[in-house]
């Protein structure tokens, strides 16, 4: 198990292989479709957001306001990513992320972009929105709520030993090309 | 708020927080059958963690509490407009509690108005019979899986899947390779065949009221059905798609006539986190007992 803290050196990403597990302490921001589409089309980040060096997260939690009017989040499990795909990269390389949360693997750009610019993909459990909620032990902020609704606006988590895989790395690695293809010739041999 | 209101939402919230016993034990088994140090296995004790901690918690087992969808099925002269105004109130409140996220959005603006409340949502299937029983089933089914659900029409070439149960085969493992991980495996299979575009969807979701356990009532579709999991367990795909022994818990097939133009093999793919309950109602809409 590695521990990783935001903000993260390059050098630290570059230490990480696929099938590491690690446990995320620090700041992360959620963004998921409506954000990935509003970057690439070049909008702004909204003040208070730094992806410098920072891990975005693929998720539209669940987040009540409590009776003392604080924002308390109850469910936030990762969203599938590869409908970032056509955007991720640019992101990567315009924001400075470190790291991308989320579940189901990310394709050729993506992986490509990992390892231009000195960034993973960590996949988090699907489904496990429980779990996952609670490791984050703050609702710092919310932007953009307004024009995205709840699910899709950014959400500044400040969370503790949050569990995920490295499953793309920094070197070309990734678990979900390799597991398509042995997948693949496995059922060759059955139909 | 009246009876039913209340029942119904008692219903939403269970649905949302608690796995059914018999996916419950199928988690545990494929729990069981993963490498013990893998990355596999460590998925699936944090989704059995997940379970246990959404039921102490009474909060959504997933964060995408998904597309709801009520099946009634309900005695000749039963009120079915005061049914669904008693369901979108529950899942107004239930949304207001947090046992749904906020997950209706209007298609052409992209606003989210944070009631869940819409065309389409939620969606209620009636169903009329001659016994007196009054019975809600709940489906909530997440959009991850969701996305990865296909249509394939019959003969595919690319598959070499001709217009027989062979092909529907090749068809269903197909869906499962391309799925790979995107739906959170270990995932089940609701699966039509035959119907149009609509009802063969429509059918396939339906399969997902039958228990894990159960037989299908076909002999030819009984084996089918235990075929594609034990050779979908062959392929090395694994929980989350991370590798492994379980990719699908379980495998359920309907049938509907077609067109002879048409053979379409529709599935529908379900997320381990399948949320899906039921209950009978009584006449003055408390809740009798529950079904799953």
């Amino acid at each position: 198990m590695v521990s990783l803290s935001t903000p993260i050196s390059d050098q630290k990403i570059r230490s990480l292989k696929v099938g590491d597990e690690v446990l995320i302490t620090g700041t992360l921001f959620t963004g998921r479709d409506a954000v990935h589409k509003y970057l690439h089309e070049g909008g702004k980040l909204p003040a208070g957001v730094n992806l410098k060096d920072g891990i975005l997260y693929h998720c539209g939690p669940v987040v009540i306001k409590d009776e003392q009017g604080q924002w308390k989040c109850t469910a936030a499990g990762p969203t599938t990513s590869i409908r970032e795909e056509p955007y991720q990269w640019q992101v990567i390389r315009d924001f400075g992320l470190r790291g991308v949360i989320g579940k189901g693997g990310m394709g050729d750009k993506t992986l490509q972009a990992c390892k231009e610019h000195g960034c993973v993909y960590l996949h988090a459990i699907g489904g496990a929105a429980q779990v996952l909620a609670q490791c984050i032990k703050r609702v710092r902020n919310v932007h953009m709520m307004e024009q995205f609704g709840a699910p899709e606006a950014i959400w500044e988590f400040e969370v503790e030993n949050f569990p995920a895989v490295i499953t793309m790395d920094s070197h070309g690695g990734s678990l979900h090309k390799e597991v398509f293809a042995a997948s693949q010739a496995e059922l060759a041999k059955h139909v | 708020m009246n009876v039913s209101q209340d029942s119904l939402l008692e219903l939403v919230r269970r649905t949302s927080t608690e796995i059914p016993d018999d996916v419950h034990k199928a988690i545990l088994g494929s729990l069981e059958q993963e490498k013990k140090g893998t990355i596999a296995e460590s998925a699936m004790k944090i989704i059995d963690q997940n379970i246990a901690l959404a039921k102490n918690k009474s909060q959504p087992i997933c964060q995408d509490t998904g597309s709801i969808i009520f099946y009634v099925d309900c005695p000749i002269g039963y009120d079915q407009i005061a049914f669904e105004e008693a369901a979108r109130e529950a899942v107004k409140l239930a949304t207001k509690k947090g046992f749904l996220r906020q997950n209706s959005v209007d298609s052409i603006t992209g606003k989210n108005d944070g009631t869940n409340l819409g065309p389409g949502s939620p969606t209620v299937h009636f169903h009329q019979h001659r016994s007196p029983e009054i019975s809600v089933r709940l489906v909530l089914k997440g959009g991850g899986c969701e996305n990865v659900g296909a249509q394939y029409s019959l003969p595919n070439e690319k598959l070499n899947a001709n217009r027989d149960l062979d092909g529907c085969r090749k068809a269903i493992l197909d869906a499962v390779l391309q799925a790979q991980g995107k739906g959170c495996g270990p995932g089940i299979l609701g699966v039509c065949i035959g119907g149009d575009r609509a009802t063969g969807y429509e059918h396939s979701k339906q399969q997902f009221l039958r228990k894990l356990d159960d037989h299908n009532t076909n002999p030819e579709l009984d084996k089918l059905e235990e075929d594609i999991v034990g050779t979908a367990n062959k392929l090395g795909i694994g929980p989350m798609g991370f590798g492994g022994k379980t990719t699908l818990l379980g495998t359920k097939i309907g049938v509907l006539n077609r067109l002879p133009a048409s053979y379409f093999v529709s599935v529908s793919y379900m997320c381990w986190a399948y949320r899906r309950q039921g209950v009978t109602l009584d006449n003055d809409g408390k809740i009798e007992r529950w079904l799953y």
